[in-house]
C-alpha cells in the first residue's frame, strides 16, 4: 500500500520541479518525472498476488498470470512521453536561440 | 453504414503521412489534397444526421463481446458524435481553404498541412472513440500536432507563446492520465460503458470524488476555465490565424468540453456537487474573460480572451442540466438547458472561427494587430468588414443571427430552473460582449484610414474571401436550428444522447 | 560535428552491429517474449545513433540521411495503414482483421499479421527516432 503512496509522492515532486525552478530544462525534467511515476503506479496496479509473467510458454501450466493491460497501456505512454518530450526541447531550443537566455523569468514579451 | 466509422481516423492519417512524401514530386499536394479530404469528411459526417438508426458501434479488429464483456476497443457514434463530428470537419474545411492563400507569408507548408490533417484525425478519434484509454491517445495526437502549430512561423512570441502551451497542456494530460490510471486500479475495465455498469454496482466512494476532481482539472485546463486559463491568450493569439480559429472553434470544444459532457453524463453518476462544480466555474469564466477583455488592444488577443468567456456559456448551459438532474427536478428546463448549452457550441465554433479568419485577413493585409495603428479599413475591404460586423453581431447576440438564440435557450433555462444570478450575470456579459465588439469595428474598420503606409491596398484574396463569405453566411443559417423541425434532427438526438445513461450503454452491453 | 577518440570507434565498429541484430531479434519474436515493435525498435536507433556519435559526420552528408530516414518512416507508417484496409476488405468489414493463417502456438511463423506489423513498427520508430536525433544534431551545426 506505500508503495502506491510513494508513486503519488513522486509525482509530487516533479510537480515541484515545474512550478518552482527557472531553468527552462528543469521544467522539461519535471515534466519528464511526473510522467515516469504515473508509469509506476501502471504497472503496479496490474499485481496479481503469486503472479507469474504474462506469457504463455509451451509445456508449462500456470494460469495465475499478473494483468498483462497496464503493461500494454505502459508501452504507449512511454512512446507518448517520447513525442512530448521530444517537442518541448525543440521548443526550449529555439528559445534559446532567439532570446539568448534559458532562465524563464526573462523571457516574457507576451504580457497582459 | 457503419462500416465507414474508421474512415474519419484512417482518411487525416493518410494523407499526414502520404504529404511529406510525395511533395517533390508533385509540389501543390499539400493545398490541394486537404481540403478534398475534409470536404469528403465534412459530406460523410452530414450523412450520418440521416441514419436509420440511433446508435452505431463498430468493433476494431472484429473483437466481439465475450460473455457480455468487451475486451476491444469500440468506436461509438451517436446523436452528439455526429454533432461534434460535423462541427470539427466543418470549420477544418474552412480553415484548410482559407490557409491556401495565407501560408504564402510561411515557408516549409507541406508540414503544416501534415501537421493540420494529423490534429484533425486526432480530434474526430476523441469523439468517436468508446474507450477511456483510446480518448487519451486520440488527446495527445491531437495536442502534440497543435503544439507544433502554434510555433509555426518561428518568431520570438511565438515560441514563447508555445513554450507555455506545452507546459500546462502536458501538465493537464498527466492529471488525466493519473486519473485514468486510479479508475482501472478501482473498477478494472477501461470501457466508457462498461465502467458506468461497473460504477453503478458498487456506489459512491471517496476515490470516486478523487478522480471526478482530476478529470475535472485535466480536461478543465484544455477547456480553457477560469482558474486554468493562462495558456490561451499568447497560444491563440500568437497562431496563424487558420491555427487560431482550429484552436479556439474546435480544439477546446473537441477535447475539453466534449471529453467532461462525455465522462460526467453517461459514465459517473451525477452528483449535486460536482454539478455546482461546474456551474460555478462556468459562470466564473463567463464573467472573468469578458472583463479580461475589455482593456485588450490586440486584435487577437481580445478574441482569444472572448472565447473564454463564450466557453463558460456553455459550461453555464451544461452546469445547470447536470444540477437540476441531480436533484431530480423539472426534466423540459434540463432538456433546454442542455440543448442550449449544445447550440452555443456550434454557433460559437461558426463566429469565432469567423472573426478569426477576419483578424487574420486584416494581419495578411496590413500587417499589425493592433487596433490602435488600424482604422478605415472598410473602404478598402468591404466584403471582409462586412463579414467581421456580421460575426460581432453573432457573439453579442443580436438577432436575426445565431448567437442571439443560443443565449436565449440559455437565459430563459435559467430563469425557469430559479438560477436568477446566473441569468442576470448572463444579460450583463452579453451587454459587455456588445461593447467590446463595438470598439473593435470602431477602431479596426470605420473611422479615417489612420495606417501608416498609406497607398491603396486592396480586398483579401479568393481563397481567404470564399472562406469567410461562407462562414457568415452559416452565422444567419444556422438560426434556422430552433425551429422545431431542424431541431428535432440535429440537436434533439445529442441531447437525448446524454441524458438517458441507457441510451449509450444498451447498444454496447446490453444493459 | 567530430568524432570521439580511438578506442570509442574501435569498440562502436565491435558492437554496432551487434546492437543492431539484438533490436531486430527483439522485434521479430515480439510475439514470443517481452518486446515488439516500439522496444525493438529503439534499440535498432540506438544503433544508428552510436554511429553517428562515435564517428561524427559533416553536415551535407547528414542532411541526405535525414531526408532518407525521414521519407522511410512515413512510408512505413503508410505501409501498416495499406495492411489495415487489406485487412478491412476480405472478410469481415473491419479494419486489423487478422485475415493471415495462424499457426500453432510457439512458433515463430504464427499468429496471423502480427510479426508483419510488429516488424513494420520497429522500422518506423527506429525511423522516427534517428530523424529526431539528427534534427537535433544539423540543428546545432547549423548555429556554427
Amino acid at each position: 500500500m506505500i508503495l502506491y503512496f510513494l508513486c503519488f509522492v513522486l509525482f509530487l515532486v516533479g510537480l515541484y520541479g515545474v512550478i518552482t525552478r527557472r531553468n527552462v530544462i528543469k521544467i522539461v525534467l519535471g515534466i519528464c518525472i511526473m510522467e515516469y511515476s504515473i508509469n509506476l503506479l501502471l504497472v503496479l496496479i496490474g499485481y496479481v498476488h503469486d503472479g507469474a509473467a504474462p506469457i504463455i510458454v509451451k509445456g508449462s501450466t500456470e494460469t495465475n498470470f499478473v494483468d498483462p493491460l497496464p503493461q500494454a497501456m505502459v508501452l504507449t505512454v512511454i512512446v507518448i512521453g517520447l513525442a512530448t518530450t521530444a517537442m518541448l526541447l525543440a521548443i526550449a531550443i529555439r528559445v534559446y536561440r532567439k532570446h539568448g537566455t534559458f532562465d524563464i523569468r526573462e523571457i516574457k514579451n507576451l504580457k497582459g | 453504414m457503419s462500416a465507414f466509422i474508421p474512415f474519419f481516423v484512417i482518411l487525416p492519417l493518410a494523407g499526414a503521412f502520404v504529404i511529406p512524401v510525395f511533395s517533390g514530386y508533385w509540389k501543390n499536394m499539400g493545398k490541394v489534397l486537404t481540403p478534398t479530404l475534409m470536404l469528403v469528411l465534412l459530406a460523410l459526417s452530414v450523412m450520418f444526421f440521416f441514419r436509420d438508426s440511433a446508435v452505431f458501434v463498430y468493433y476494431v479488429g472484429g473483437w466481439e463481446l465475450i460473455n457480455g464483456v468487451p475486451v476491444g476497443i469500440q468506436f461509438v457514434v451517436d446523436g452528439l458524435s455526429v454533432l461534434m463530428l460535423s462541427i470539427i470537419n466543418l470549420v477544418a474545411f474552412f480553415a484548410s481553404f482559407y490557409s491556401i492563400s495565407y501560408l504564402k507569408k510561411f515557408t516549409g507548408d507541406k508540414y503544416f498541412y501534415a501537421l493540420f490533417c494529423l490534429m484533425v484525425a486526432g480530434m474526430n478519434g476523441v469523439v468517436i472513440t468508446g474507450d477511456l484509454f483510446n480518448l487519451f491517445i486520440f488527446l495527445e495526437i491531437a495536442v502534440i500536432a497543435s503544439y507544433a502549430l502554434v510555433a509555426f512561423g518561428i518568431e520570438r512570441e511565438e515560441l514563447e507563446a508555445s513554450f507555455k502551451y506545452q507546459v500546462l497542456g502536458g501538465l493537464a494530460s498527466l492529471l488525466v492520465l493519473l486519473g485514468i490510471a486510479v479508475l482501472y486500479w478501482k473498477t478494472g475495465s477501461l470501457n466508457i460503458a462498461d465502467i458506468s455498469w461497473v460504477l453503478k454496482q458498487e456506489g459512491s466512494s471517496p476515490s470516486l470524488l478523487f478522480i471526478q476532481i482530476l478529470f475535472i482539472a485535466g480536461f478543465g485546463l484544455k477547456a480553457a476555465m477560469i482558474p486554468f486559463h493562462a495558456w490561451l491568450p499568447d497560444a491563440h493569439s500568437s497562431a496563424p490565424a487558420p491555427i487560431s480559429a482550429m484552436l479556439s472553434g474546435v480544439l477546446i470544444k473537441a477535447v475539453g468540453v466534449y471529453a467532461i459532457m462525455r465522462l460526467f453524463f453517461n459514465m459517473f453518476e451525477l452528483t449535486y456537487e460536482m454539478s455546482m462544480l461546474i456551474l460555478v466555474i462556468g459562470t466564473i469564466s463567463m464573467v472573468g474573460g469578458v472583463f479580461l477583455a475589455i482593456g485588450q488592444w490586440d486584435f487577437k488577443r481580445l478574441l482569444a480572451y472572448h472565447s473564454i468567456s463564450q466557453m463558460g456559456y456553455v459550461f453555464l448551459g451544461l452546469g445547470m442540466g447536470m444540477v437540476i438532474l441531480s436533484v431530480n427536478g423539472n426534466k423540459a428546463v434540463a432538456v433546454m438547458a442542455i440543448a442550449g448549452g449544445l447550440y452555443h457550441m456550434v454557433n460559437h465554433a461558426v463566429f469565432k472561427g469567423l472573426l478569426f479568419l477576419n483578424s487574420g485577413a486584416v494581419e495578411y493585409k496590413t500587417g499589425t494587430r493592433m487596433l490602435k495603428e488600424l482604422g478605415g479599413l472598410s473602404e478598402n475591404m468591404p466584403l471582409t468588414s462586412t463579414s467581421s460586423f456580421g460575426a460581432s453581431m453573432a457573439i453579442s447576440g443580436i438577432p436575426p443571427f445565431n448567437g442571439f438564440f443560443s443565449k436565449l435557450m440559455i437565459i430563459v433555462a435559467a430563469v425557469q430552473g430559479q438560477f436568477y444570478l446566473m441569468a442576470a450575470l448572463a444579460v450583463l456579459v452579453s451587454i459587455i460582449t456588445l461593447a467590446s465588439f463595438m470598439k473593435v469595428h470602431r477602431y479596426a474598420f470605420s473611422g479615417n484610414l489612420r495606417f501608416r503606409d498609406l497607398k491603396k491596398f486592396g480586398e483579401a484574396p479568393f481563397s481567404m474571401l470564399f472562406s469567410m463569405l461562407v462562414m457568415a453566411g452559416l452565422c444567419l443559417l444556422l438560426s434556422l436550428l430552433i425551429i422545431p423541425v431542424f431541431r428535432d434532427i440535429f440537436l434533439t438526438p445529442a441531447v437525448n444522447d446524454l441524458m438517458n445513461l441507457l441510451n449509450y450503454s444498451q447498444p454496447i452491453i446490453g444493459f | 560535428m567530430t568524432g570521439m577518440t580511438n578506442i570509442v570507434k574501435t569498440v562502436t565498429r565491435i558492437i554496432g552491429g551487434v546492437v543492431f541484430l539484438f533490436g531486430l531479434y527483439i522485434v521479430t519474436h515480439g510475439h514470443l517474449s517481452p518486446g515488439g515493435g516500439f522496444a525493438g525498435g529503439t534499440i535498432i536507433a540506438g544503433a544508428f545513433i552510436l554511429l553517428v556519435l562515435a564517428y561524427g559526420d559533416n553536415i551535407m552528408h547528414l542532411r541526405r540521411i535525414k531526408e532518407e530516414s525521414s521519407a522511410l518512416e512515413n512510408i512505413a507508417i503508410f505501409c501498416i495503414l495499406i495492411m489495415a484496409t487489406v485487412g478491412f476488405m476480405l472478410g469481415a468489414k473491419v479494419f486489423f482483421n487478422n485475415f493471415l493463417p495462424t499457426g500453432v502456438a510457439g512458433q515463430l511463423i504464427s499468429a496471423g499479421f502480427i510479426p508483419l506489423f510488429n516488424i513494420l513498427i520497429g522500422i518506423e520508430v527506429a525511423a522516427a527516432l534517428f530523424t529526431i536525433f539528427l534534427a537535433f544534431v544539423i540543428f546545432k551545426e547549423e548555429e556554427k
